[in-house]
């Protein structure tokens, strides 16, 4: 079977789309030479008037989409870094969110927003390094963070047909990550589905993004000691609550894995979520970075800051009650628990 | 030194910084990349020799040549690229946060155009105390397409603030051209506000400290902020990883023609050969200590990760 890497994932998708919808059009910075690659190759099959070239104006260019989009385009917004967003958050949780409630169900707003890069890329420091899905998870912009290639196609297809404002959260983790598919398969995955990874018996772990390949490594790795689910949300607002009740019914324990900053964070609202359901055997763990945390540049620093493996086992051996040992992996010293 | 020796020894002094800084990228010993502003030099060397120690400054993702020609520690500086305990910002910052806050760099940001309302700030505080300190905004050409460029433009202007807005204007925004991006004109924004605008050749050292001391001697006197728009051609890619990403959104032609114009050469020209010599001697072992230092200096210590996030400890 082909592989499919993730960035090539998101460039199939958009251009699949594009293909198909004649409304759907991308605005970003040097989306022309494509310097994030997402974009590769759709100037040419699609010509300038699709595919624009924006001044260094988010704000403007963010709700220059609202606007288009009340009147009949499909845009992809394409932020080049993360704490972009922080810039045009008025413009996405206070205007384009906004419309649909506002105005009695009269517009809609069909923008997808997509950070391919989003988290740290090492050492682009303290500016570029957030990863601030849970801003939009909170304020209720239907927010997404895809782990796979296939999830990356199928999550940014439906996110483009999708007739509200929806963020794609790419994580620079994640965009190496190379599958194989069957491209005739490759399809629309629901937004407010999670997937479960890997099944298990002894604990669910909660893991986002970049993370569900380094939930699977740790599950992997304590297999026939500690039989580990693997559940990725995908979709973080709306939350598939019943997925995740699900396989806590069957596990009964939980440990979230999440790349943002712990207070008021993701992995909160999963463990809020799971204290609300029926009685767990453990008090659950969330494995994040730390509270409030900026990245410093340093990379030893930095990844210092980064969930990772040695604490994901530490959790799920404090939540299970089994003795988990040493891990065998690389990245992670991890961040806060 | 002759003032001609100084911009000379300036510009070669950034240059051969960064050459350097690019060697230790592709040598895995500064990590995330840098971006060059080779070709961009003599806008740094002339508006600090313009100023005075006691001045303050606020960079971009592309200072280097800034945060140098402001007065750094080449040997810190060049162990704050590297990601050391020794840098100028304990190895936190990096290239894009280089700074030197003890000389009055109130940091290089990373935030397109956002260290423009920050130096306007500031100057305008500065003579609110009673000083005659100025400062100095520096800023590309696609910064001027940012809201929070043309709205400190406007705060500036009403408020007289003693801020000297340098635009480097070298052509491009990473690969986007600026008659792509801007429409009317650089100087134009100015005009709207009422704020005095001069265009620059900004490779002549000589040209943009004349401009920037016009600007700096009307901002002392109480006559608010000054844009200068000076014309450069950055030599190198947008930043290190371009190199192997090749976007190729220019043409070798092009990229020929305007590397001819070259500060180094421009300035170099101006001083005796055996002073040029004199000074590319020294500052050749000045730099080679430099990345000595920074390649000896130790990593900061894992578990020191979150210091400094607070000035004043919480909790
Ligand atoms: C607000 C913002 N938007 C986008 C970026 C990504 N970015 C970094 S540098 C750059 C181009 C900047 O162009 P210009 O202001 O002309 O400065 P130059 O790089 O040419 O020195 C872009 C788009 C950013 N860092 N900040």
């Amino acid at each position: 079977m082909p592989k499919l890497s993730y960035l090539k994932a998101l460039n199939r998708a958009l251009g699949d789309e594009m293909a198909r919808d004649g409304s759907v059009c991308v605005f970003g910075e040097d989306v022309r030479v494509a310097v994030s690659y997402v974009t590769a190759g759709l100037v040419r099959r699609f010509g300038p008037e699709r595919v624009l070239d924006t001044p260094i104006s988010e704000q403007a260019f963010t709700s220059f989409a609202t606007g288009a989009a009340l009147a009949g385009v499909r845009p992809l917004v394409e932020f080049q870094i993360p704490s972009l967003l922080f810039l045009a958050f008025e413009q996405i949780a206070n205007q384009a969110h906004k419309l649909s409630l506002m105005s009695g169900g009269r517009l809609r707003v069909p923008v997808t927003y997509l950070l391919p890069g989003s988290g740290s890329r090492e050492s682009w420091a303290g500016q570029h390094s957030d990863h601030p899905y849970g801003l939009f998870a909170h304020v209720g912009v239907k927010t997404v963070v895809p782990a796979t290639p296939t999830d990356a196609y199928g999550l940014l297809l439906s996110a483009l047909r999708d007739d509200d404002p929806v963020v794609v959260f790419a994580p620079s983790g994640a965009l190496g990550v190379r599958e194989d598919v069957d491209f005739a398969a490759l399809g629309p995955v629901p937004l407010g589905l999670g997937r479960v990874h890997r099944a298990g018996t002894d604990v669910t772990v909660v893991a986002v993004g970049h993370l569900v390949h380094e939930a699977l490594a740790v599950a992997e790795e304590l297999a026939g000691r500690v039989s580990v689910e693997v559940f990725d949300p995908r979709t973080l607002h709306p939350l598939d609550r019943a997925g995740l009740a699900a396989s806590l019914r069957r596990t009964g324990r939980l440990v979230v894995l999440d790349d943002s900053n712990r207070s008021c964070g993701f992995a909160a609202e999963v463990l809020a979520t799971a204290a609300e359901g029926p009685r767990l055997r453990a008090a659950p763990r969330r494995v994040t970075r730390p509270e409030g945390a900026v990245l410093p540049f340093a990379p030893a620093l930095d990844r210092a800051c980064q969930p990772g493996r040695a604490q994901l086992l530490a959790a799920i051996g404090e939540v299970t009650g089994v003795l988990v040992g040493e891990v065998t992996g690389v990245p992670g010293e991890g961040g806060g628990t | 030194m002759t003032a001609d020796a100084g911009l000379y020894r300036t510009v070669a002094l950034i240059r051969g910084f960064e050459r350097r800084a690019v060697e230790l990228v592709r040598a895995g010993v500064v990590p995330g990349g840098i971006h060059p502003c080779t070709g961009q030099e003599a806008v740094a060397a002339g508006t600090c020799a313009a100023l005075r120690p006691d001045d303050l400054i606020a960079s971009t993702h592309r200072g280097h040549g800034h945060v140098l020609a402001k007065g750094a520690d080449p040997a810190r500086m060049m162990a704050e690229l590297a990601g050391r305990e020794a840098g100028l910002n304990r190895g936190r910052g990096g290239s894009m946060h280089a700074a030197d806050f003890a000389l009055g760099v109130l940091g290089a940001n990373a935030m397109v155009g956002a260290a423009v309302p920050i130096a306007a700030g500031a100057a305008w505080a500065l003579r609110r105390a009673g000083s005659d300190r100025v400062a100095v905004a520096y800023f590309g050409d696609g910064a001027v397409s940012q809201g929070v460029v043309l709205e400190a433009f406007n705060l500036a202007a009403l408020w007289r603030a003693p801020v000297v807005l340098v635009c480097e204007n070298n052509g491009f925004a990473t690969s986007t051209r600026t008659a792509d991006a801007v429409a009317g004109s650089v100087l134009g924004r100015a005009a709207a506000f009422g704020i005095p605008a001069l265009a620059v050749d900004g490779t002549d050292p000589r040209a943009v400290l004349a401009a920037t001391a016009e600007a700096v001697a009307r901002a002392r006197a109480g006559g608010g902020p000054t844009l200068l728009e000076c014309a450069v051609y950055r030599f190198d890619a947008h930043h290190t990883w371009e190199h192997a990403a090749r976007p190729g959104y220019r043409s070798p032609e092009e990229e020929a023609a305007g590397r001819a114009r070259d500060p180094l050469e421009v300035q170099g020209a101006r001083i005796p050969a055996a002073v040029r010599a004199a000074i590319d001697a020294e500052l050749d072992e000045l730099l080679d200590a430099a990345v000595e230092f920074a390649r000896a200096a130790p990593h900061p210590d894992p578990a020191s990760a979150l210091a400094y996030l607070y000035a004043t400890e919480v909790g």
